[in-house]
C-alpha cells in the first residue's frame, strides 16, 4: 500500500506541471484567437461600442500578457473558467452539465473494448500460429483501420433506419418520464450504438496488444516451467500467460483515455449525444473559443485523474512497480 | 525489397498504397477541371450513367471525381502531417536525450502535457483558431503527433550516447548540438521510423474527422466531407457515405499492412545477417 | 528388487528433421528407483536434451527417435506429479507476477486435488523444508523480493510439491555463486534421502556429480560415452575425454571439492 502512495505522490506531483504547461497552452492559443473575449460579447450581444474601453478594462485585457496570464492562473484557481458567449453562462457550468454523459459513454466505451478485446486476445493468444489467431488477428487488423464516425453512420443504417432496434439519436427519450431502472434501460438501448462506434477501435487495439503479449510471454523460460509443473493448459494460458500479458493493456487503458475523448467528438456529435465532445463541436460551430479551450483543460484534468486511477491500479496488478523505490 | 514481397499482408498494403498514388496522381488528368463543379442530375445512383459510373452527389458532383481527387488530400495531408511530426518529434527527443538534466526534464514534462490533451480536440482548437486550410490542418495534426517520435528518439539517444563515436567526436572537439544533430540523431531514426506507418494512418484519420466536421480545407475535396455531405441524405442514398469511408478504410489498413510489412521485413533480414 | 523407473531405449534427439546432426544419439540409461545419476559432460553435449526428453519438455519440433519407458510401461510421465523439473535460471522459472507460495501451491491444487486453503498450507510447509527464513513471509513474496538462491529453492519446493518420484535439475546450482551453490547441493541431497526420490543431476562440473551421484553418465557431442559408478568413473576413467574432463577440473578451482570424495573412498 506505501508502495502505491509513494507512487501517487510522485506521479501528482508531475502533474501539475503537466496541467501548468497545458494551461499556458490554452492560455496562448486564446490570446492568438482573434478578437478577444469582449469581441466576442458584443458580436454576440450587439452591444454597445462605446462600452468597449470599460469593459476591456474592468475584464483586465488592456494589461500585459503577463498580468493576463496571472490574472487567468487566478480565475482557474478559483474554479472560474470564464463565461460561455455562446450559452450566456459560465464556462464550468455548462461544461460541468454535459461532463456525466460524456464519463458514462466513455466508461462503457472502455469497459466494452478492453473487456471484449482482452478476453477475444486470450482466445487468439492462447494458441498461437492456430487458425483462429490469424484469422482474429487480420480481422482486428481491419477494424483498427475504420474511422469511428464513419462506422456510426454504418451502424445508423443498418440497426436505426432499416432494422429499427435501436433509436437514431439522443441520450435517453425525452420527456418520456421515465425514472430509476427504466431510465437506465432507456439510456443503455440510445447507448449502444454510440459506444459501439466508439469503443470497437480499442477493441481491436487491445485485441491485437492481447495477443502479441501472449506471444511474447509463450517464449519466456517460466511458462516452460510452469508446463514442467505439469499445470493444465488453461491455468497456464489464464493465470500466467493473459495474466503478464495483460500489464501493458492496463498501461495503455490511460494512454488512450485522451484519444477516446478526442473520439467522442464526432461520436456525440452524430448521435447528439449531449456530452462534452458534442459540446467541443457546438463551441466551434458557435465561435466560442474560451468554451472550447475551457473543455481542452477539463479533458486534460480528466486525462490527468483517469492515468492516475490507470497507475493505482497497474501498481496493484505488478508488484515489481516501485520496488527499486521503497527499498531504497 | 524482395524479401518484402514475400510477406502476403505487405503485398496487399504495398498494392493498395501503389493504386492509391496512381489515384492521387491521376486524378487532374483523369478528371480535370474542379472535382466540386456540377456534372449531372443530383442523386444519380451508381452504375446507371456510363460517364459517371459512380453516381453523383447532393448536388450533383461526380462522385468518382470526387473519389479520385478526395485521395490526393488524404496522402498529402498524411504524409505532410507525419513527415512534420517524424522531424520534430525526433529533433525534440534527440535533444532532449543528448542535453540530459533541466532541459530534458521540461522537454519531456512538455510532451506529456500535449499527451495529456486529447489530440483530436487540440487539431480542433487550433483549426478553429486559425481557420482552415490544408497547411493549418496539416500543422494541426502534427501538434500532437510528434509526442511519440520524440519519447522514442530519446529513448534510442540515451542508449546511442555513450557508444564510441560519440565519446570519439566529442575528442576530436566537435560541438555538442553538431554531435546530437549530426552524429546521434541518424543513428536513432530508424526505430522512429518504424512509427510512420502508425503516423501516418492516424493523419489521415484525424484529417477525415476534421473534415467531417466542416474542418476541412473548404477549397478541396475530402474523403471526410463527402461522408459528412452523404450523411445528410443517410436514408435515400446511403451509398454517398459508404462508398468514401470504404477508400478511407482500404486506405489506412494498406498503410499498416504495408508499414507492419516492412518491419517485419526488415527484423526478417536484421535475424539472418 | 522393483524395476528401472526409467529406462531410456536407443533414444535419439535432432532439433532440426532435416539435418543429420544428433543432439542425442543411441542412448541407452536406466534410472533405478530412488537412484542418484549424475550427467556430465561439456556445453553442447546433450545433456539438457537427455534432461527434457525424460521430461516429455521437448519443443515440438525436435525428432524423437527410440522409446522411454516409465515404470516399465510407455506411457509418459506425468510433469509436476511424476516428475519434479529444475531450472538453471531460478529467476527465470518463476512467474514474475505471482507470489511464490501461489506458484508452490498451483501444483499442489493440480495434481493432489487440494483445495485453495490446503494447497497453500502445503506451500507452506515446503517453504521450511526448502529451509528458506521466515515462510510465513516468503509465502506472499514475488520473486524480485528474493535472493537468487532463495529463489532456486522457492523454485525446488514447487518441483517436489506434488511428490514426484523423479527430481530433475538441469544445471541447478550453476547460476549461484560457491557457498550458495553447496548449499543447495545438500538440500538437493537431504530432499532426495528423504522422500526416496530418483535424481537426474545435470552438471558440467565433474566434482560436484562425484559428491551428489551414485553413478556419472558422461556425454560428448550426443553420446554417452562412459556410464559407472562416481567412484569408478572419477578414479578409474575408462574413456579419454572423461581423463580429459577430470585433469581440466584438477587443474582448476575443484581441488577441495573433490578431496572428501576421493578420502571417502580410498
Ligand atoms: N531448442 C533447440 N533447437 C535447436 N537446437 C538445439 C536446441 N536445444 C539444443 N540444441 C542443440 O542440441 C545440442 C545439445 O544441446 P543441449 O542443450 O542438450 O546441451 P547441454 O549439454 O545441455 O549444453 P549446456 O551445458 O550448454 O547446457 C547442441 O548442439 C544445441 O545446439
Ligand atoms: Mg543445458
Amino acid at each position: 500500500m506505501s508502495r502505491a502512495l509513494l507512487l501517487l505522490r510522485r506521479r501528482l506531483v508531475g502533474s501539475i506541471f503537466v496541467l501548468l504547461i497545458v494551461i499556458v497552452g490554452t492560455f496562448l492559443l486564446l490570446e492568438a484567437a482573434p478578437g478577444d473575449a469582449v469581441d466576442a460579447y458584443l458580436v454576440s450581444t450587439g452591444g454597445d461600442a462605446g462600452l468597449v474601453e470599460a469593459m476591456r478594462q474592468s475584464w483586465g485585457l488592456d494589461q500585459s500578457a503577463a498580468t493576463r496570464l496571472a490574472n487567468y492562473l487566478w480565475a482557474l484557481l478559483h474554479l472560474d473558467l470564464g463565461q460561455s458567449v455562446a450559452f450566456s453562462r459560465p464556462i464550468r457550468d455548462v461544461i460541468l452539465e454535459r461532463l456525466p454523459v460524456t464519463l458514462i459513454l466513455m466508461g462503457a466505451s472502455t469497459a466494452l473494448s478492453f473487456g471484449v478485446g482482452s478476453a477475444l486476445g486470450i482466445y487468439a493468444g492462447a494458441r498461437p500460429g492456430s487458425v483462429r489467431d490469424r484469422v482474429l488477428s487480420t480481422a482486428s487488423l481491419a477494424l483498427y483501420a475504420v474511422p469511428g464516425f464513419w462506422l456510426a453512420l454504418v451502424l445508423v443504417i443498418v440497426f436505426a433506419v432499416d432494422l429499427r432496434w435501436f433509436p437514431i439519436s439522443g441520450f435517453e427519450t425525452i420527456a418520456s418520464g421515465k425514472t430509476g431502472f427504466a431510465r437506465a434501460a432507456d439510456i443503455a438501448r440510445h447507448l449502444v450504438l454510440p459506444v459501439t462506434s466508439l469503443g470497437v477501435i480499442y477493441l481491436a487495439l487491445y485485441l491485437r496488444m492481447m495477443r502479441a503479449g501472449m506471444a511474447e510471454v509463450w517464449r519466456l523460460d517460466f511458462i516452460r516451467a510452469a508446463r514442467a509443473r505439469g499445470l493444465s493448459r488453461r491455468r497456464i494460458v489464464l493465470a500466467h500467460v493473459a495474466r503478464n500479458a495483460l500489464l501493458p493493456l492496463v498501461t495503455m487503458l490511460g494512454l488512450q483515455s485522451a484519444q477516446m475523448l478526442g473520439g467522442s467528438v464526432v461520436i456525440e456529435s452524430i448521435f447528439s449525444v449531449p456530452g462534452l465532445g458534442r459540446l467541443a463541436q457546438e463551441a466551434v460551430a458557435m465561435r466560442d473559443t474560451p468554451l472550447l479551450l475551457g473543455i481542452i483543460l477539463v479533458s486534460a484534468i480528466l486525462v490527468v485523474l483517469i492515468n492516475l486511477l490507470v497507475d493505482i491500479a497497474y501498481a496493484f496488478l505488478d508488484p515489481r512497480v516501485g520496488a527499486s523505490e521503497a527499498s531504497a | 525489397m524482395r524479401r518484402l514481397v514475400q510477406i502476403p499482408e505487405a503485398l496487399v498494403g504495398l498494392g493498395i498504397l501503389a493504386v492509391l498514388v496512381v489515384m492521387a496522381l491521376a486524378a487532374p488528368m483523369l478528371f480535370p477541371g474542379d472535382p466540386l463543379a456540377i456534372k449531372g442530375a443530383p442523386l444519380l445512383p451508381p452504375f446507371q450513367e456510363w460517364s459517371l459510373p459512380l453516381g453523383t452527389d447532393r448536388l450533383g458532383r461526380d462522385v468518382l471525381a470526387e473519389l479520385f481527387h478526395g485521395a490526393r488530400t488524404s496522402l498529402a495531408v498524411g504524409l505532410a502531417a507525419a513527415a512534420a511530426a517524424i522531424a520534430v518529434g525526433a529533433v525534440i527527443g534527440t535533444l532532449a536525450g543528448f542535453a540530459g538534466g533541466i532541459l530534458d526534464e521540461t522537454l519531456m514534462r512538455i510532451t506529456d502535457a500535449f499527451q495529456t490533451v486529447p489530440s483530436f480536440l487540440l487539431a480542433l482548437a487550433f483549426v478553429s483558431v486559425v481557420g482552415p486550410s490544408l497547411t493549418v490542418v496539416v500543422i494541426a495534426i502534427a501538434l500532437s503527433a510528434w509526442t511519440g517520435p520524440a519519447r522514442v528518439a530519446r529513448a534510442e539517444v540515451l542508449s546511442i550516447r555513450e557508444r564510441d563515436f560519440v565519446a570519439g567526436a566529442r575528442v576530436i572537439g566537435m560541438h555538442p548540438l553538431e554531435i546530437a544533430l549530426r552524429e546521434v540523431l541518424p543513428n536513432a531514426l530508424p526505430p522512429v521510423l518504424a512509427l510512420s506507418s502508425v503516423i501516418v494512418a492516424s493523419a489521415i484519420l484525424i484529417e477525415a474527422a476534421l473534415s467531417f466536421l466542416g474542418l476541412g480545407d473548404p477549397n478541396r475535396v475530402t474523403w471526410g466531407g463527402m461522408i459528412a455531405e452523404g450523411r445528410t441524405v443517410l436514408r435515400s442514398a446511403p451509398f454517398l457515405s459508404i462508398v468514401p469511408g470504404i477508400a478511407l478504410v482500404l486506405t489506412v489498413l494498406g498503410v499498416y499492412l504495408a508499414g507492419e510489412g516492412v518491419v517485419e521485413g526488415t527484423a526478417v533480414r536484421k535475424g539472418l545477417s | 528388487m522393483t524395476g528401472p523407473l526409467v529406462s531410456i531405449r536407443d533414444l535419439s534427439v535432432t532439433y532440426r528433421r532435416d539435418a543429420t546432426s544428433f543432439s542425442l544419439r543411441n542412448i541407452d540409461l536406466d534410472i533405478a528407483p530412488g537412484e542418484r545419476l549424475a550427467i556430465i559432460g561439456e556445453s553442447g553435449s546433450g545433456k539438457s536434451t537427455l534432461a527434457l526428453a525424460v521430461a516429455g519438455l521437448l519443443p515440438p519440433t525436435a525428432a524423437v527417435n527410440g522409446a522411454i519407458l516409465w515404470s516399465g510401461q510407455l506411457q509418459l510421465p506425468r510433469g509436476g506429479r511424476d516428475i519434479g523439473f529444475v531450472f538453471q535460471d531460478a529467476s527465470a522459472s518463476l512467474d514474475p507476477v505471482m507470489a511464490v507460495g501461489r506458484e508452490i501451491a498451483e501444483v499442489a491444487h493440480t495434481h493432489l486435488d487440494q483445495d485453495w486453503a490446503q494447497a497453500e498450507r502445503r506451500a507452506l510447509e515446503l517453504l521450511r523444508r526448502v529451509k528458506l527464513p521466515d515462510p510465513g513471509t516468503v509465502l506472499h513474496a514475488y520473486p524480485h523480493q528474493l535472493s537468487g538462491g532463495q529463489r532456486q529453492r522457492v523454485a525446488i519446493a514447487a518441483a517436489i510439491a506434488a511428490g514426484p518420484r523423479l527430481l530433475i535439475a538441469d544445471e541447478a546450482t550453476s547460476a549461484l555463486d560457491t557457498i550458495v551453490q553447496a548449499e543447495i547441493v545438500a538440500l538437493i541431497r537431504q530432499l532426495v534421502a528423504e522422500d526416496g526420490m530418483a535424481l537426474l543431476f545435470v552438471s558440467h562440473d565433474i566434482a560436484l556429480a562425484a559428491e551428489l551421484a551414485d553413478r556419472i553418465a558422461v556425454f560428448r557431442r550426443g553420446e554417452m560415452v562412459e556410464l559407472g559408478k562416481a567412484n569408478a568413473v572419477i578414479q578409474a576413467p575408462e574413456h579419454a575425454y572423461t581423463k580429459k574432463l577430470l585433469d581440466a577440473h584438477i587443474g582448476l578451482d575443484a581441488e577441495p571439492m573433490i578431496a572428501p570424495v576421493g578420502h571417502g573412498h580410498v
